[in-house]
């Protein structure tokens, strides 16, 4: 009997299933993780900086001072808070730990909400430290 | 003689191309470094905290006591291993073709190695002053 060749079976993707909360964090953990990837590149110039004086300190404290420089800030302090509390989340699971219903989401909702309020805490004391609006 | 019977397919004995055999390795690697980054990221939070409306003078002797700069030595050094293989993850996930997926490879491991030594170049300079 002749073969017909058949494509292989493929795993569905993304695009099957119904977007939950835990797919959806395990997406952010990924794009968190590639953000942060990049941000790496501020702290290599924040120590270059640094370490080569006052002038060029002063150039980066303007760059990252600005709107767009704390805005960049800001979504690095919450990208790191989200990807270290997920990383967290995947030690766990690694364990073969909280992967009941009620777990996995109560888990995956701490891990966003902690995020979130661990990086609005930090750069409210960091407005109180530096004394409000300069 | 060996008359083990030959459990190969022809593919894979013809093409002689398998797994290569380092992922179980980089899978301990991520996890190893994620434990450690735990420690380190809430030192290096404590400390850019701490550096908050210092100025560069300040900022440069805070850095270069020998406590924080071991501690911010070490989150670059374990962040630089993490953020390698977890982009090289990204990269044979989603990148098929091999052109352009060991472009993307390579191009991880050059970016990867400038930034990390960026920073330790950055750390040595403010510790010793070079």
């Amino acid at each position: 009997m002749a073969q017909v060749a058949k494509p292989r079976p493929l795993s569905p993707h993304l695009q099957i299933y119904r977007l939950t909360l835990t797919m959806a964090m395990s997406i952010v953990h990924r794009i968190t993780g590639a953000g942060l990837y990049f941000g790496m590149g501020v702290v290599a110039w924040w120590l270059l900086a640094a370490g080569g004086g006052p002038n060029a300190y002063a150039i980066f404290e303007s760059y990252i001072g600005s709107w767009f420089g704390c805005l960049v800030l800001f979504g690095f302090t919450w990208a790191l808070l989200h990807h270290s509390l997920g990383g967290v989340r995947h030690l766990i699971w690694d364990m073969g730990r909280g992967f009941e219903p009620a777990e996995r989401e109560s888990l995956t909702l701490a891990t966003l909400i902690g995020s979130i309020v661990l990086t609005l805490l930090l750069w409210g004391i960091g407005y109180l430290v530096i004394g409000g609006p300069r | 003689m060996s008359t083990a019977p030959k459990y190969r397919t022809a593919a894979r004995r013809v093409r002689g191309l398998g797994a290569a055999r380092t992922g179980t390795g980089h899978f301990i690697g991520q996890r190893v470094t994620s434990v450690a980054l735990l420690f380190l990221t809430i030192a290096f939070i404590v400390i850019v905290a701490g550096l908050i409306g210092r100025n560069h003078a300040a900022v440069v002797q805070i850095i270069g006591s020998p406590l924080v700069a071991i501690l911010l030595t070490l989150f670059v050094v374990a962040t630089i291993y993490h953020m390698w293989i977890g982009m090289q993850e990204i990269i044979i996930d989603y990148v098929h073709e091999d052109g352009s997926k060991f472009a993307a490879l390579l191009g991880n491991s050059f970016f990867c190695v400038l930034v990390g030594a960026a920073c330790i170049f950055g750390l040595m300079r403010i510790s010793f002053g070079l």
